[in-house]
């Protein structure tokens, strides 16, 4: 444990999870708003959505996150130009929550189109039977019970995106996993001490947040 | 599409002409966007045909996209069939009567799954040389860190799988004399394997995609070879860059594909879907999305 008595040690140890913590909440919200919106378009009448939410999943969820990254970089930003700040490290940040969020948008998207699916047909035929309009139906009848069946699968996309937030270390973001790496390489005399902690830190945020995420979707399951 | 049951009724004649209303508008909508992606790509200059070039000729592919390819695809081929070793075993240990077994094949599997694929390569290629005081090979790190995160995620799989069997199935085993051992080799095992297969096959998608973390540690796999080193001779790094994801994504859809025709497969022949592995905890787990 004497790696992290070292304040410098310890500051990068908090700074690296810092970076984790903020990729995870800003990649968070955007996936989920760009998720709902293309799960919209998955489930509308129109068939051109439907074909725009359909390739935007295959075309996302079939291609490696550390390729969307490394686009995000080599792609988006030196050869195109995109800027997205003219800070180095928050330029970085915001192209990772960018490939983070278009990759996890797609998982959001299948999980919130299966919610939907997980309302029996007979639940809408019912509401249109006593003369509910469309909005009415979705928001009285199957919205509600679709939130409830999809909060679990959202939960594991959360997990698996905090984890994910790692990568973003390939574009030159000095977050927990380079952070560890660094320090292996500076203190070979320590490295299981290091991975102990670095892992147990992900363990200690990510189990307790799995088992909420499972108790939250069991108090709120509809019983059927 | 079952969803369009659920939510409104086939379209009468005023809907179908909203909906072609809108599709047009949407359609023109879309139009623009991709022209203006194009412009913006014809802008930096990334249409050059010198950038496309490359493609075309031979030496592209037999020297930086196939070799590339193999390595991702034996990778994944070595991670997919260790998992699955690893997967049963934990599966079973953590199914199994005694605690002292039970409890560590239950933390061991819970860890793994918690800890980001890429900290354990990086302590498997970094950390792991300083212990045994020789190298790992970046190969290793890869496939090793793949095995315990995928196992772990499989080991999940197989749990739910073999709890769903009937009960009815390891009585009778019991009834006609089985073993604990027995029961579980030659009743339980075979049948959840059986059923879980489109699920163990979808997991193949989320290995093979997580082969590209290989290129951190430079494994010379499919984006180290394809993208990385093509465009630092070639300098067209935008080009490779979506030729190397179209190759994933036909790769994966492909995979895909196979495990939706074994999912129909499983279901037409009458099997019991393990209703765990469909319930959202364990279903959304196995096909975590991972890098």
């Amino acid at each position: 444990m004497h790696v992290f008595a070292d304040p410098t040690n310890l500051d990068a140890y908090l700074s690296g999870f810092l970076w984790i913590l903020k990729l995870t909440g800003a990649s968070a919200v955007l996936a989920l708003v760009l998720g709902v919106l293309l799960a919209a378009f998955r489930v509308s009448p129109v068939p051109v959505l439907r074909g725009v939410g359909a390739a935007w999943v295959n075309i996302f969820r079939n291609t490696p996150l550390t390729l969307i990254i490394f686009f995000c970089y080599f792609g988006l930003f030196t050869t195109l130009g995109l800027t997205l700040s003219d800070d180095l490290d928050q330029n970085n940040y915001w192209l990772g929550v960018v490939g983070l969020s278009v990759y996890t948008a797609a998982f959001v998207c299948e999980a919130v189109r299966s919610g939907i699916n997980t309302v029996p047909p007979g639940q809408a035929e019912a509401a249109r039977a006593i003369g509910l309009t469309f909005f009415q139906t979705l928001r009285i009848v199957v919205l509600p019970q679709a939130g409830r069946a999809v909060v679990a699968p959202l939960g594991s996309v959360l997990i698996a995106l905090c984890k994910n937030a790692t990568i973003v270390g390939t574009i030159g973001l000095i977050e927990a996993s380079s952070v560890m790496k660094d320090l292996i390489n500076s203190n070979g005399d320590a490295v299981i001490a290091i991975f102990a902690v670095f892992a147990g830190t992900f363990a200690a945020l990510l189990i307790p947040t799995g088992y909420f995420f499972g108790w939250l979707a069991n108090r709120l399951a509809v019983k059927r | 599409m079952s969803t369009s049951t659920v939510l409104y009724d086939h379209p009468g004649p005023r809907a179908r002409v909203r909906n072609a209303v809108l599709s047009v508008v949407f359609g023109v909508g879309l139009v623009a966007l991709l022209w203006w992606v194009y412009a913006k790509f014809d802008q930096a200059g990334q249409w050059e045909g010198s950038l496309w070039q490359p493609f075309t000729e031979a030496s592209t592919w037999t020297q930086f996209i196939w070799p590339g390819l193999r390595q991702t695809l034996f990778a994944a081929a070595t991670g997919m069939v260790l998992s699955l070793a690893f997967g049963i075993l934990f599966a079973v240990g953590r199914l199994s009567d005694h605690w002292w077994v039970r409890v560590p094949a239950g933390a061991i599997v819970e860890f793994f799954r918690a800890v980001p694929l890429l900290l354990m390569i990086f302590f498997i290629f970094y950390g792991v040389p300083f212990l045994i005081q020789g190298p790992v090979s970046a190969f290793w790190s890869v496939v090793v860190g793949l095995t315990l995160y995928n196992g772990s995620v499989l080991a999940e799989a197989f749990r739910a799988g073999i709890r769903s069997i009937p009960a009815g199935q390891a009585e009778a085993a019991y009834a006609v004399g089985m073993r604990k051992s027995q029961v579980m080799q030659l009743i339980l095992v075979p049948q959840a394997a059986r059923a879980m297969l489109p699920v163990i096959v979808s997991q193949l998608v989320v290995l093979l995609k997580d082969t590209a973390l290989g290129y951190i540690v430079a494994f010379p796999e499919l984006l180290q070879r394809g993208v990385n080193d093509l465009s630092a001779n070639r300098g067209n790094v935008v080009a490779a860059a979506i030729v190397v994801a179209l190759i994933y994504i036909a790769i994966n859809s492909l995979v895909t594909a196979l495990a939706n025709w074994l999912d129909r497969r499983t279901r037409r022949r009458g099997f019991r879907v393990p209703k765990q592995a469909t319930a959202p905890r364990d279903d959304a787990q196995v096909t975590e999305p991972q890098g």
